[in-house]
């Protein structure tokens, strides 16, 4: 193949930028999941004492959804239960973050034509992201196959770990890789490449949670992440997939070159389409709501799917043994008090929360990439004033994070109305809950905002104090933490609704937190330089 | 005759790169007011300072009459910029991207948006991303000069347009000066400001090299004369005059270039040889600019 020339320095140039990120990234992920490896082990130290609650987890569909399936009764497969899937997950989008930032990103943004006038082969900025999105994944594969054993888990099944990984984040090298060639912009890639990666976790969770004898158990076989799970480390231990997943790496990164091959430098496969000559748009927050418009429609969806599934799930959780032994598993691996039916809903309504104010971030975020494009300068040279531009971001977060957990809600009430035959109660009961979460999402705004106002080189830094809160509430009690470090996250500090006690106290201290954080930000944003460099 | 824009030793830093050093600026009601300057002499951060978008660090600054910090809305309502490096939205039309502008800025004239789109042949139906840097400036341009505003600041607005462009530009901006609006133009192009503008500011490492009209500013550069004599003449029959330099005498035959206020004297020093040929040129904005630029210190000190 020609066209490759350069693609070494392009690669080195990559790895530097990116040298913060895929290393902290990696090592993250290791520590997860050998730490939480740990930590479950010095919890059932013989193998019997796990046994009662694997069988319980085995039967519960819910856990199984979100997690995927356990792939064996030993103390192993209980040790990695919540890091395998999950972990996958983050690992796909650090391949994705990888391939995107040095293939679209570079060409919208104009960097690459300069690059490519220079003696830079046609091929090599494509070739170099994919390198080096592969190197990441196959780096952190191996280390945390290495952290697992270094911890004491079986030898084969850390090895068959890595490989699940392999799986896994490899095909997201591809799609990625794919996804770049198909849009113009940066953010038609994130929307392909994450919405295939939304999709693929769906199918896997459907065909994981249908009967045994269900037609759609297929749908897991359809799914690159299903590929990963079934691997089954510390079960089968099937090795082989490693092939499959290969195979798809292979296939979409020859469609990517080739997809590539057809299409103009800054083109995208897919024509982009005329625009009125005429314009409605007659004020900041109008232009805003627009510009996020594709953004919040795609998460809507995807919030009435989530809420459809988690509702229409309750019933399964509820024909499953209500034993002791389960309620306790169920409230050490996330959640609180109450029914186990509850107890499910509130951790999926945690979950979500989290996956809102990523959406809530990225709305505030948005402020720092129309001032580094250049674009907030031409909007706040008219008669628009900061502080209005900023307040507008904000509340727009603000609101339309309360919409998605009102969604969730209302859904998920409606499809467990069949369950508890009292539609406006169950409506009534998970709204509440959905609401409840919200001062822990805007203190996330919050955080957001000020880095915005006062550090705004470091506003990025607001996705990784979201991925610490999660990972201190997902992990932090595995891990053995103090309270006090788990406390740090506010997600730590929500209601186990529905079916607990609502903390009044806490939310409005959550709450002034986050108008606080705002406050900061804004008054910090006043006095700065605009553009800062 | 009033300021619009008046700086007075403005002074601005980026942590240790100093971007402006005691900069003054004046720009008179009612001319276009070239602001001259190589790259990162400090022309973009004057204006993003004078917008009310970056703080100065000290300094007198007056923008229409007010304070471009304090009243940085109610002064942004009464005039347009269009930036350096125009950015637009990639799913925005051109002609979406013009109508919001122009009520952002509190009003847009109907016809000359039709007209200024005809005469920049714009095509607004384009989306942000598809336009290339030229046209990007064009949907700006069009945005700015359509709209209802009596100032218009441009930030070397035109280095993406091509020459049939730039007349169009050219002359858009004169209807608008002539309509009695002022202009702030920063450019490098030293063409675009000698046929356009009524004052020219030079500057260089964020403070003033020069001031003033082109005629003043032609004559404390240098004018370069080639005379054929009828007498031979020395260069030691020269050397009292004051302002020569570059001397090249052979028989008849003289090269020079004076300062052109010492023209004059020059002339009559030359004509007691009798003057057979005479040709003097005066300099161009492009000489007065690299003569600017040729001596690494500006008088002065630091
Ligand atoms: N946001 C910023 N941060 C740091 N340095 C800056 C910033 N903006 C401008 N500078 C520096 O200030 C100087 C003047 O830049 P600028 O005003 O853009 O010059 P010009 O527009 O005349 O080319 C340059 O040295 C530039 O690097
Ligand atoms: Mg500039």
């Amino acid at each position: 193949m020609t066209g490759l020339s350069g693609t070494i320095p392009l690669l080195r140039l990559a790895a530097r930028r990116d040298r913060v990120l895929i290393p902290v990234s990696a090592v993250a992920l290791v520590f997860v999941v050998a730490g939480s490896a740990q930590a479950t082990v010095a919890l059932y130290p013989d193998r019997a004492a796990a046994l009662a609650p694997l069988r319980t987890l085995l039967a519960n569909p819910a856990l199984q959804a979100v997690y995927g399936p356990i792939a064996s009764e030993s103390l192993d497969s209980l040790a990695t239960f919540k890091t395998i899937l999950i972990g996958a997950v983050f690992l796909c989008l650090l391949a994705y973050v990888v391939v995107r930032r040095h293939t679209r990103t570079e060409e919208e943004e104009g960097r690459l034509e300069l690059l490519g006038a220079g003696a830079i082969g046609r091929r090599a900025p494509l070739a170099a992201a994919v390198l080096l999105g592969t190197v990441a994944v196959l780096a952190t594969a191996l280390l945390t196959a290495v952290g697992a054993i270094a911890v004491g888990l079986d030898r084969t099944g850390s090895v068959a770990l890595g490989v699940a990984w392999v799986v896994m984040g490899l095909t997201w090298v591809g799609v990625t890789a794919v996804a770049a060639q198909l849009t113009e912009t940066a953010r038609g890639t994130a929307g392909f490449a994450l919405g295939a990666l939304a999709l693929a976790y769906l199918m896997r969770a459907l065909g994981d949670v249908a009967a045994d004898d269900s037609p759609l158990r297929l749908l897991t076989w359809l799914s690159p992440l299903g590929w990963g799970e079934k691997v089954a480390p510390y079960g089968a231990n099937r090795f082989w997939l490693l092939a499959v997943g290969l195979l798809a790496y292979a296939a979409l990164l020859v469609l990517a070159f080739v997809l590539q091959g057809r299409r103009d430098l800054g083109a995208g496969i897919l024509p982009s389409r005329v625009g009125p000559a005429r314009g409605d748009l007659s004020s900041s927050l109008g232009l805003m709501v627009r510009l996020a418009r594709g953004t919040l429609v795609g998460w809507f969806v995807a919030f009435v799917v989530l809420g459809a599934v988690v509702g229409s799930l309750a019933g399964n959780v509820q024909s499953f043994v209500d034993s002791p032994e389960t309620a306790d598993l169920l409230r050490k691996m996330g959640g609180g008090a109450g029914s186990i039916v509850d107890t499910f809903f509130a951790t999926e309504i945690h979950v979500a929360a989290v996956a809102a104010a990523a959406l809530g971030i990225s709305l505030v975020t948005r402020m720092r990439t129309e001032e580094t494009g250049g674009r907030a300068e031409t909007v706040l040279a008219t008669g628009v004033p900061r502080r209005r531009w900023a307040g507008e971001h904000v509340v727009v977060g603000m609101a339309a994070t309360a919409g998605l957990m009102v969604c969730l809600g209302v859904v998920a009430g409606v499809m467990d109305a069949g369950r508890t035959g009292d539609a406006a109660a169950s409506i009534g009961r998970l709204t509440g809950a959905g609401l409840s979460t919200l001062p822990a999402v805007w203190v996330c705004i919050g955080v957001a905002t000020v880095l915005f106002g006062l550090a705004p080189r470091f506003t990025g830094v607001a996705w990784a104090v979201l991925i610490a809160f999660f990972a201190l509430g997902e992990f932090g009690d595995l891990l053995g933490l103090p309270a006090v470090v788990s406390g740090l996250s506010p997600f730590a500090h929500l209601p186990a609704l529905p079916g607990g006690e609502m903390a009044v106290g806490t939310a409005v201290v959550l709450v002034a937190v986050a108008v606080g954080c705002v406050a900061l930000g804004l008054a910090g944003l006043r006095q700065r330089d605009l553009p800062a460099g | 005759m009033t300021s619009s824009i008046q700086v007075v030793d403005l002074h601005k830093a980026f942590g240790r790169t100093t971007a402006l050093a005691g900069l003054d600026l004046e720009v008179e009601t009612g001319q276009i007011h070239g602001f001259l300057g190589p790259n990162g002499s400090g022309k973009s951060t004057t204006i993003r300072v004078l917008l009310g978008l970056m703080r100065a660090d000290s300094g007198t600054l007056s923008l229409l009459g007010g304070d471009p910090w304090r009243d940085a809305e109610t002064l942004h309502r009464r005039l347009s910029y269009v930036p350096g490096d125009v950015a637009l939205w990639p799913n925005l039309s051109g002609g979406e991207v013009i109508d919001l502008l122009g009520k952002l800025r509190g009003g847009l004239d109907e016809k000359r948006r039709a007209d200024m789109l005809e005469r920049f042949d714009l095509d607004p139906t384009k989306k942000g991303r598809t336009y290339s840097k030229g046209n990007r400036q064009k949907v700006a341009l069009v945005a700015a000069l359509s709209s209802d505003v009596e100032l218009l600041i441009l930030d070397e607005p035109t280095s993406g347009l091509d020459p049939l462009m730039e007349a169009v530009f050219r002359d858009a901006v004169r209807e608008f000066r002539d309509g009695g609006g002022t202009v702030l133009l920063s450019s490098h192009i030293l063409d675009e400001v000698e046929s356009l503008c009524d004052r020219v500011s030079i500057i260089r490492e964020g403070r003033n090299v020069e001031t003033g009209t082109l005629a003043q500013l032609r004559h404390l550069a240098r004018t370069t004369v080639h005379a054929g004599l009828e007498r031979r003449v020395t260069e030691a029959d020269l050397a009292g005059l004051a302002g020569v330099a570059d001397l090249v005498v052979t028989d008849t035959d003289l090269r020079c270039t004076v300062e052109t206020a010492r023209l004059g004297a020059l002339l009559e020093r030359l004509g007691e040889y009798g003057i057979s040929t005479l040709t003097s040129a005066p300099p161009t904005l492009e000489e007065l600019f690299l003569e600017q630029y040729r001596t690494p210190e500006v008088a002065g000190p630091r």
